[in-house]
């Protein structure tokens, strides 16, 4: 998500996924789209239908590798080389897309002369911090400005307790540019320059050896997407958590972003990043977001010691140019919808009552402070930590020592029924007598049985109407909100205390119907898309205000219920449409389906070619049209220059198409906003068998590790005892069942199609290790032995890497201890160590030792 | 190829008069299967078939086995050290997955419904072939008939009935489409009426083998076969036996009348036979 | 596994093997049982010979009281049964079957009570009449009931197969006569019990060479021991009836060997038919050949 949104502006997919049925090359890496996205991936078999190559790079092969028309396998873990490598044989051979480089992307842009590469400090970027295990990022600001990233840490200084806040005063745009750049992209700090250097070494003999791809292969897929980019051609990538679980996870969506803006391929019909997020509307829980960090429209959450008021933390957190130069409109409008009349200019309209972060408090370092007895309470709502987070064994210890945890779901899951159905009990590690953890557990509601949204991986907001009532006690996640805040506010309601009025103050009245005063999912979605000061529904984010005269939930929902139009709602047939059917649902932004897609016309506003023609400028209209609504202001001239001291959007110039970014451009170079660098640097996953073939430094020196009892990090290459877990192991999903399993094993027939936990082992490592087909097999690390079913099966294959034979471990991580189908959870294997910029755990490479026969069950002392 | 495929069977239309429909039926082009099994939930969602079984086979990633009296969709998966593509692989890395969903044919020429003794499978006025769940008393009789192993008597609960696919008669008869295809997010499954369904199955294997898959062939679009053509017919990667089912398949009846004389002339013998014993005397 | 099957789809059936249980396999043969001793009772009243034809009325009519018993009873709805009587099938073997139990169940119980009762002479004698008639269609329709299947080892020994059932018919009712029936009335019985075994075994051995490899279920498992022992059982008591028939012990220990090879012919038939559709490669098999 910090990726994209440092990379073009916005953390979502830049594309949708019936776009890709335009793509004449795709490329499906970190994802196994057809198994985890199968209704989706009908538009990657359309593209395949058309002549279009599709090229899945996968530690295994899957259903997806079995329709793709190339499969690359590849060592999980490794991907950085492998896209360092096409980013090399991009600029080497000269296949970058120019005029769209030198015009929309950052390349020509000047770097600050104090920047070092990672090529010169040995694994280490400019600015390391050792003592705080953090960059100081002053050395990768652009030659006399500093920028704001418009995602991840935009106020990477104050997050590490310095208020120094930059950027805000510093240099600016002169006529939308930055003061210093080389539109040759031949001065020795460019951008452009700094990327050949950084990826000199990440040759095709490179790769081979890193990623365990023969290097002929390797160069074929260079050669597919660039000879599928340009004018006439566009290229595609997919990607889901087999590039997020890293703890360079972040990094390797920003080298698929700096190959797709080389090549030209963001904002084009057929091409950009279709980032698949897996949950219905895991991107709605980003967006109006569930995450410690961002308020909805991914506006950051204030920091205790860095915002002292409101004027400060819009400071500090827009930039003066781009669509960001508005975050005071979306702040204010935010906090007038929550707190309404009671939010005024004279006291910040209530910022004071927003909570502030003091630090990271990221759902992992909450469970380890529960270990440590400082939370006491945990409410889970639609997750299961038992089964499906790193170390899920932990997490059930963890949770034995809270003093209450409620769980809300549709069946008991592991989460809920831990302190007395686990593998701890099982063992007799934990008993349940021993454990005071009081537990509530309250049925929740089907999504037939509730009115509601989903935001899907496309940004796009799609309506579900109830359709039965709940049976019993199963009530919707509206219900519990509402009226645990109704409650809460009834017991306070006589309170005299300051801290109180922030609950007090609320708007907290919506209507409700039915015999459980169900409130209405519609008016909480009207209040999300805003109101005027008349009361009426706002259309659009541009109608938002700073003065508290405009209410709005989530900026970049508004316009959802434009004319007092439930337009999530909207199912207008395909048949009936273009087959962009903006009229089915609606999707943020303002209902822009390709986003950036200024960038499908040239800088003087035509299409790049007829074939890939999707947004242009009319000039007798005065005005941008197409396929889609166009991602630009309507009637901002190609040959639009800004006048001195412009500010927000009106600062880009005509022909910068991603408007988010401080200077309209894309990044290949991110100089703010991601705390582990500028550009993506191959290092080895935190456990692995080998030692990084570039650098001394072998792991992400930001990442976040936790070396503690119970979630010890294995020795790794060179280190004594590494030939203990000498196989790469990874984790991923199958399409018959849902995550951590609760909505799957508890259901016949999910159950009956996969009804037992396995692993998938190579023919070669199973003679090794004397595994059965059908057989059983124990999987071993540091933290848990768990045993599965063995799949034998030429899909997985070893590899050879850095001169020797590596094998690979396959475990889906669906299994728990409850329901129809029960297994041990992969998840017990794995450390908690997470990527900095956005705390998501390593969980798709590890090492693991496996043995024949099951694991023993009693209990351990 | 330019005439209109004939689709008909004994008892349809002709029985229906003017109440049969087109005859409708199954095109499932598996060289775009997925084998995500939406069909096979799909199907037993709508159709409210039991739990088949917690078992693990080790049959890659099949773990359903086969069509049966609580299976009525199955999807098949087949690892092979072969290239998907003709000319594909050829550094020895050769490997493709073969995926298909299997169903009952709803053959033009019907063992089970000609073997039938209750009478309880007819052809619908939509040219399907459907078990009366009211009427079959379970004989069991058209579990070995079928030549593909289709049908299976329901042992649980004290249900003893043969169970198979409806073609979703319920749906199908109010204009739906059967739960399987809608499901279906490839297109792998289509449905539609009979002929025309032929006539794009050619075209479409013409454009696959055009693409390079190797071994792409129809399976039961044929109906000179051996049970008339199928009602459910598939583009198939590889042989038939490959994926479990018959080379040849033969509707039984088709050797009725041969059996019938058969048995008379055994018959005959032993009345003969019988007569000729009484001779001689009584001891 | 990874390879390409060369058992097809991981081993399995192709084809299910038939989902009857053991009483099917005693229906096949009451039926052989109930047809031949109806005829044979027939042909001993229009030949006078009293003892032997009260003794195969009442076997006759045992038979055909069992023969749809078992039936019913392996329904999986057996209160369902009378739906077998709401059509007229000739396509169904079984259907055509029922009705011919029917006929012949009533009129054997028929003949059987008017015997038994010694009453209504002219009943019996049209009872027995139809029952002795449609005895030889009650001993081979059952084998066009399972050749008219996909199971390998009956469809394509369809031509056999009548022979196969009729001649058991013969041993089966034959012995059964023997053992009922006073010495010197048993004469015809013997007869006819001697002429069903020579002629069982010629026809099994005639089926089981035309069939081929297809034929191999006959040699193994349950039902090749099955036909292993029906072939001794039945040459031992057909030798033993052959020379030591007229002695009334001698006569009655070779029909009950005849009778018991009878029996395990056709389990060794029934069980066959398992064991040919459990393996794929028969169907496979039958299947290349034909094209």
């Amino acid at each position: 998500m910090p990726s994209l949104g440092t990379s073009f502006g916005r953390g979502g997919a830049t594309t949708f996924q019936q776009d890709l049925q335009n793509s004449d090359c795709i490329v499906i890496m970190g994802s196994n789209m057809a198994e985890c996205h199968p209704v989706g991936y009908q538009w990657v078999m359309e593209a395949r239908e058309r002549g279009a190559r599709v090229i899945h790079v996968d530690p295994r092969f899957t259903r997806t590798s079995a329709t793709a028309t190339d499969y690359v396998r590849i060592r999980a873990g490794s991907d950085i080389a492998f896209l360092g490598g096409v980013i090399n044989y991009i600029l080497e051979n000269g296949r970058e897309f120019r005029e769209y480089v030198v015009n929309y992307t950052n390349a020509p842009v000047i770097v600050d002369e104090g920047f070092q590469d990672t090529e010169e400090l040995d694994g280490f970027f400019s600015g390391w911090q050792d003592g705080k295990g953090t960059y100081d990022n002053s050395t990768w600001q652009y030659a006399g400005m500093s920028v704001h990233g418009s995602a991840g840490q935009r106020e990477m200084g104050a997050n590490q307790g310095e208020a120094s806040g930059h950027g805000g005063h510093g240099g600016s745009l002169k006529h939308g540019e930055p003061p210093e750049e080389d539109p040759t992209l031949e001065h020795p700090r460019c951008v452009f320059q700094l990327l050949r250097r950084h990826y000199a070494r990440y040759t095709p003999e490179f790769v081979e050896q890193v990623c365990g791809v023969p290097r002929e292969q390797f160069r074929m897929v260079a050669k597919a997407l660039c000879d599928n980019s340009g004018r006439e051609r566009t290229s595609a990538f997919c990607y889901a958590v087999g590039w997020t679980q890293h703890t360079v996870g972040v990094q390797y969506i920003r080298a698929a972003a700096i190959i797709q803006l080389l090549l030209g391929n963001i904002g084009r019909p057929g091409g950009g990043i279709m980032a698949l997020r897996g949950h219905a509307s895991i991107q709605g829980s980003t967006d109006i977001p569930t995450l410690y960090n961002i308020l909805p429209g991914y506006i950051p959450m204030p920091h205790a010691h860095a915002h002292e008021d409101l004027q400060e933390f819009i400071d500090l957190n827009s930039a003066p140019t781009g669509f960001w130069g508005n975050m005071g409109a979306y702040t204010v409008s935010l906090l007038k919808s929550w707190w309404g009349a009671h939010a005024t200019a004279e006291n910040d309209f209530c910022f004071d009552y927003l909570p502030r972060i003091t630090g990271d408090h990221s759902i992992y370092q909450t469970v380890l402070a529960m270990l440590d007895g400082t939370v006491k309470g945990f409410i889970v709502v639609g997750e299961n930590p038992a089964v499906g987070s790193a170390n899920s064994g932990l997490h059930r210890k963890a949770m034995a020592k809270l003093d209450w945890l409620v769980v809300r779901d549709l069946v008991e899951i592991e989460t809920a029924a831990f302190w007395y159905d686990s593998p701890e009990v099982r063992r007799g590690e934990l008993r349940t007598q021993d454990i005071g953890t009081e537990v509530f557990f309250l049925p929740a509601s089907a999504h037939t049985e509730k009115d509601g949204s989903f935001t899907n991986t496309q940004r796009l907001l799609q309506w579900h109407h109830k359709a039965v009532e709940p049976e019993g006690d199963c009530r919707s996640e509206l219900w519990f909100y509402y009226h645990l805040g109704r409650i809460i506010r009834q017991k306070l309601q006589d309170s005299e205390e300051e801290r109180d009025r922030a609950v007090l103050d609320l708007q907290w009245h919506y209507p409700t119907s039915g015999q459980h005063e169900e409130p209405s999912a519609d008016a909480v979605l009207r209040e999300i898309n805003g109101t005027g000061p008349d009361g009426s529904a706002l259309s659009a984010y541009l109608e938002l205000k700073d003065d508290g005269s405009t209410a709005c939930g989530c900026w970049i929902y508004c316009g959802c219920f434009a004319d007092e139009t439930n337009q999530p709602a909207r199912r207008k047939p395909a048949s009936e449409q273009t087959w962009v059917a903006p009229e089915w649902g609606w999707a943020w932004p303002a209902n822009r389906r390709i986003i950036y897609n200024r960038a499908s016309a040239d800088p003087d506003g035509k299409p790049w070619s007829e074939r890939k023609r999707y947004v242009w400028w009319d000039e007798e209209e005065g005005k941008w049209t197409g396929e889609d609504v166009p991602d630009f202001q309507s009637d901002k001239r190609p040959d639009y220059v800004p006048p001195e001291g412009a500010k927000a959007q009106d600062a880009i110039k005509g022909n910068h198409p991603f408007i988010m970014q401080a200077d309209g451009r894309g990044w290949l170079f991110v100089p703010a906003g991601l705390v582990d660098g500028p550009l993506p640097t191959h290092y080895e996953p935190h456990e692995s068998p080998f030692s990084n073939r570039l650098y001394d430094q072998r792991g992400n020196p930001a990442r976040q590790i936790f070396e503690r009892p119970g979630n010890h990090t294995q020795p790794t290459d060179g280190q004594p005892g590494s030939d203990r877990f000498p196989f790469v192991m990874t984790t991923y999903r199958l399409t018959e069942h849902h995550t951590a399993g609760g909505m799957s094993r508890f259901v016949p027939y999910l159950s009956e199609l996969q009804p037992e936990m396995f692993c998938e082992v190579s023919p070669e490592l199973a003679a090794e290790r004397s595994l059965v087909n059908g057989g059983w097999a124990t999987v071993a690390t540091e933290r848990a032995a768990i045993e599965a079913r063995v799949l034998v099966t030429d899909r997985m294959r070893p590899l050879r890497v850095n001169g020797r034979v590596v094998h690979q471990v396959g475990l889906p991580y669906h299994w728990g201890s409850r329901g129809l189908t029960r297994g041990d959870s992969a998840n017990d294997l794995f450390p908690i160590v997470l990527d900095p910029n956005v705390h998501i755990q390593e969980a798709k490479a590890a090492t693991c030792d496996i043995r024949a026969g099951r694991s023993p069950r009693g209990a351990v002392s | 190829m330019s005439a209109q495929p004939n689709v008909d069977t004994e008892a349809w239309p002709e029985s229906y008069g003017d109440e049969a429909r087109p005859r409708m039926g199954f095109f499932t082009d598996t060289s775009v299967c997925i084998g995500c099994k939406a069909c096979e939930v799909a199907c037993k969602e709508w159709n409210q078939v039991p739990e088949d079984g917690l078992l693990f086979t080790g049959d890659s990633y099949d773990n359903t086995g086969g069509l049966g009296a609580n299976t009525w969709r199955h999807v098949a998966f087949i690892e092979q050290d072969r290239p998907l593509r003709v000319g594909d692989g050829e550094d020895g890395d050769a490997f493709r997955w073969l995926m298909s969903s299997d169903v009952c044919k709803h053959c033009t020429h019907s063992a089970c419904l000609d073997v039938c003794p209750t009478g309880a499978i007819i052809r619908t006025e939509l040219g399907t072939v459907v078990v009366q769940e009211d009427v079959c008393n379970g004989c069991g009789y058209c579990v070995p008939a079928c030549p593909f192993g289709v049908l299976d008597k329901r042992e649980i609960e004290d249900d003893g009935r043969v169970w198979k696919c409806t073609l979703c008669y319920d749906r199908t008869r109010e204009g739906m489409t059967p739960a399987c295809a809608q499901a279906c997010p490839t297109e792998s499954i289509q449905y539609g009426p009979l002929d025309e369904l032929r006539e794009r199955a050619g075209a479409r294997l013409d454009k696959v083998v055009a693409d390079g898959f190797a071994g792409a062939r129809l399976y039961g679009e044929d109906p000179t076969d051996g049970v008339g053509g199928f009602g459910a017919f598939f583009l198939l990667l590889d042989e038939p036996e490959v994926y479990g089912l018959p080379p040849n398949p033969v509707d039984t009846t088709h050797d009725l009348p041969e059996m019938w004389r058969s048995a008379a002339v055994a018959a005959g013998a032993l009345a003969v036979g019988v007569a000729a014993c009484l001779l001689g005397g009584r001891r | 596994m990874t390879e390409r099957p060369t058992d097809g789809y991981y081993g399995r059936p192709i084809v299910k093997p038939p989902v009857w249980k053991d009483e099917i396999a005693w229906y096949l043969f009451a039926g052989g049982l109930a047809g031949g001793s109806s005829s044979l009772g027939l042909a001993a009243r229009v030949t006078g010979n009293r003892a032997l034809a009260r003794s195969a009325t009442f076997t006759a009519a045992a038979a055909l009281t069992a023969s749809p018993l078992l039936l019913i009873k392996d329904l999986g709805r057996p209160e369902r049964f009378v739906n077998m009587l709401r059509v007229v099938k000739p396509s169904s073997p079984m259907n055509v079957g029922t009705w011919i139990l029917t006929v012949a169940g009533t009129a054997a119980g028929a003949t059987a009570a008017c015997e038994a009762t010694d009453v209504l002479p002219r009943v019996r004698a049209l009872a027995q009449g139809v029952a002795g008639v449609l005895g030889p269609a009650l001993a081979t329709y059952t084998a066009v009931l399972i050749s008219d299947t996909a199971v390998p080892v009956w469809h394509e020994a369809r031509t056999e197969l009548p022979l196969v059932f009729a001649s058991g018919a013969a041993a089966s009712a034959g012995a059964a006569a023997v053992i009922l029936t006073p010495a010197d009335s048993a004469g015809p019985a013997r007869r006819m019990m001697l002429a069903g075994a020579v002629g069982e075994l010629a026809a099994t051995s005639v089926m089981e060479r035309r069939l081929g490899e297809l034929g191999e279920p006959y040699h193994t498992g349950k039902a090749g021991a099955f036909a292993r022992a029906a072939k001794t059982a039945t040459a031992a008591g057909a030798a033993l009836g052959a020379f030591a028939g007229r002695r009334p012990a001698m006569g009655r220990l070779a029909a009950g060997l005849v009778f018991g090879g009878a029996v395990a012919e056709r389990f060794a038939v029934f069980r066959a038919g398992s064991q040919s559709a459990e393996d794929p490669r028969y169907v496979v098999m039958s299947q290349r050949d034909r094209s």
